[in-house]
């Protein structure tokens, strides 16, 4: 169970701080969620970075997901944890095909990495971000893989006699 | 400058290290901006080993996924099933039985150990201490043994499943693992004798690849290679799963946060684990090893063959899969490597909407830079070899 203490902070405290910002918050499985808007990511990752209860100083993961049916498209999910006060919250922001997000670099040099990946993966763009290119595929690699819309088996072409006609 | 004599002229030069190299444990591209012998920034170039294994897990049913989770961090499979399967049991929500806990922590342990060993000893063999090696080689293939026992895999088990394991421990293992734990701590002090002792080791690793403890955190650093810079920080201490919390065991760390405080900790976690098992091994209950449900858990196969309601569960199973809640999940483990999480977002079907694995070797190496800059060409390979990547796991 999720204990009261922690409620207070990962819930109450985040939402009372950014009630404009934070569109809804989910508790699944104990654990937290706050989907949160695109233009307040930046004053948000501060905050939980800096605030002494909260002390989010590790950055776990970025990851995108594409809900292809739904309007806005996208989905760039935050998970962060505290090494000091050993708990974790998520974030996510919703994103538009063709939109950008601010880059958490500055706050997590640890971002690089599964920024570009999520770059690579759903063409996410991210601002500020100081090397954002391709990270597992070829530069020269045209869409983009994890896209609901590109075909599990690639396009075909002159190496792939398998894939899907474009 | 250049008008000294004495000063040899020199001017950057990229070299590029990889993708085939003996030293970059799998397919690693480095690129090296060197001046002379001193590094000016390393950045790893990845990629080579791609599959796509996050795409096919979302045209997978749940449980068609583990076995290729096997061949993430192909060293320690069994902790590439335990985050898959338990990041799926909490979207299910289901307790699994108690012996399965205890058989789950085994097989993480000594998977740990095995990964371990293939670390230290390739590290060694980097460094050319061809001999530490072999004799790493030597234990690690008991411990491989005993997963043959245990499941009749010894490098691709697929052994945890969702909703508990495939088969049981049996006596054969438990006499095998004894017989390991046993042997295994004398054999690791014959381990440091050569190495922690050694002046070449200790020239090549100490005070090499430095990074403080603020850095390491900021980078994405985790698991051992983070504990070498002080940060106490385990998963299975700080946010314990299975039946970590009943067990007693220290968290390593290191104090200075170079190479060599990275293969101490190494060390002393083969030693944890090694009290681990122990103490697993005499703690075991007895009780059934899977939960008791049916749409999670297929018959046992000589039973596919006898009879024919086992037959059909055996096909429902394999050609439905089974529904999971609507919902999204990340679950995390300690892995040999560092934190490696399974973020599943469901959506109420058979089939993962969507996989992402946070594997620990791919946010590592973001530090690879941090680590080499300001260094010798030749410090490179003993960063490297300390953060311990594998490729499997690193490119998906």
């Amino acid at each position: 169970m999720l204990s009261e203490e922690k409620k207070r902070l990962l819930v109450d405290k985040v939402k009372s701080a950014f009630r404009d910002d934070i569109i809804k918050t989910i508790v699944f499985r104990d654990e937290v969620t706050h989907i949160v808007e695109k233009t307040a990511i930046k004053n948000l990752c501060n905050f939980l970075q800096n605030d002494p209860e909260l002390q989010m100083n590790y950055l776990v993961d970025v990851a995108g997901v594409d809900y292809y049916e739904e309007r806005p498209r996208f989905e760039v999910v935050y998970h962060l944890y505290s090494t000091s006060k050993k708990h974790r919250i998520r974030l996510r922001v919703k994103l538009n095909d063709g939109e950008s997000i601010a880059s958490v670099t500055d706050f997590w040099r640890g971002a690089n990495f599964p920024e570009r990946e999520a770059f690579d993966m759903f063409g996410i763009v991210f601002d500020g971000h100081p090397n954002l290119k391709r990270i597992y595929l070829p530069h020269d690699w045209e869409g983009h893989p994890l896209r609901k819309d590109y075909p599990l088996r690639g396009y075909k072409d002159r190496y792939n006699p398998f894939g899907e006609e474009r | 400058m250049a008008k000294d004599k004495n000063f040899i002229e020199t001017k950057e030069l990229t070299i590029h290290m990889g993708p085939q190299h003996p030293s970059a444990h799998g397919v690693l591209h480095l690129l090296l901006e060197v001046q002379g012998e001193k590094i000016l920034s390393a950045e790893p170039d990845i990629g080579y080993l791609h599959r796509g294994t996050e795409k096919i897990a979302e045209n997978l049913l749940y449980h068609q996924f583990v076995p290729y989770t096997d061949r993430l961090d192909y060293m320690c499979a069994m902790s590439n099933n335990l985050a898959y399967v338990s990041a799926v049991e909490k979207l299910l929500s289901i307790e699994i039985p108690e012996r399965a806990k205890y058989i789950r922590v085994i097989a993480a342990e000594l998977s740990r150990i095995a990964g371990h060993l293939i670390g230290v000893g390739a590290w060694a063999v980097d460094l050319g201490a061809m001999s530490v090696f072999l004799y790493s080689i030597r234990e690690r293939e008991m411990v491989l043994d005993i997963f043959e026992t245990l499941c009749g895999a010894r490098m691709t088990h697929s052994y945890l499943r969702v909703g508990g394991l495939r088969y049981d421990f049996t006596e054969d293992c438990v006499e095998q693992c004894r017989h390991l734990i046993g042997l295994l701590p004398e054999r690791i002090d014959e381990y440091e004798t050569i190495l922690t002792g050694n002046r070449i080791w200790l020239d090549r690793n100490k005070g090499v690849g430095v990074i403080s403890a603020e850095d390491a955190i900021a980078l994405g650093l985790s698991g051992p290679a983070l504990r070498g810079s002080g940060v106490n920080w385990d998963i299975r201490k700080d946010e314990p799963y299975l039946v970590y919390d009943r067990m007693d065991f220290d968290v390593v760390t290191g104090e200075n946060g170079d190479c060599f405080d990275r293969y101490m900790v190494r060390i002393g976690e083969i030693r944890q684990s090694v009290r681990i098992v122990e103490q697993v091994l005499n703690d075991m209950p007895a009780g059934p090893f899977a939960v008791d449900m049916p749409e999670l858990v297929p018959p046992e196969k000589p039973a596919v063959y006898k009879n024919m309601e086992n037959l059909i569960h055996h096909f429902k199973y394999v050609s439905q899969g089974f529904k999971v809640p609507k919902g999204e999940v990340y679950a995390a483990i300690e892995a040999p490597k560092g934190e490696l999480g399974v973020y599943i977002v469901s959506d109420g079907t058979e089939k993962p909407y969507r996989v992402k694995l946070r594997v620990p070797t791919f946010m590592n190496l973001q530090t690879m830079n941090h680590i080499c800059k300001g260094g010798y060409m030749a410090d490179v390979i003993a960063s490297l070899s300390s953060l311990d990547p594998v490729f499997g796991e690193c490119d998906k």
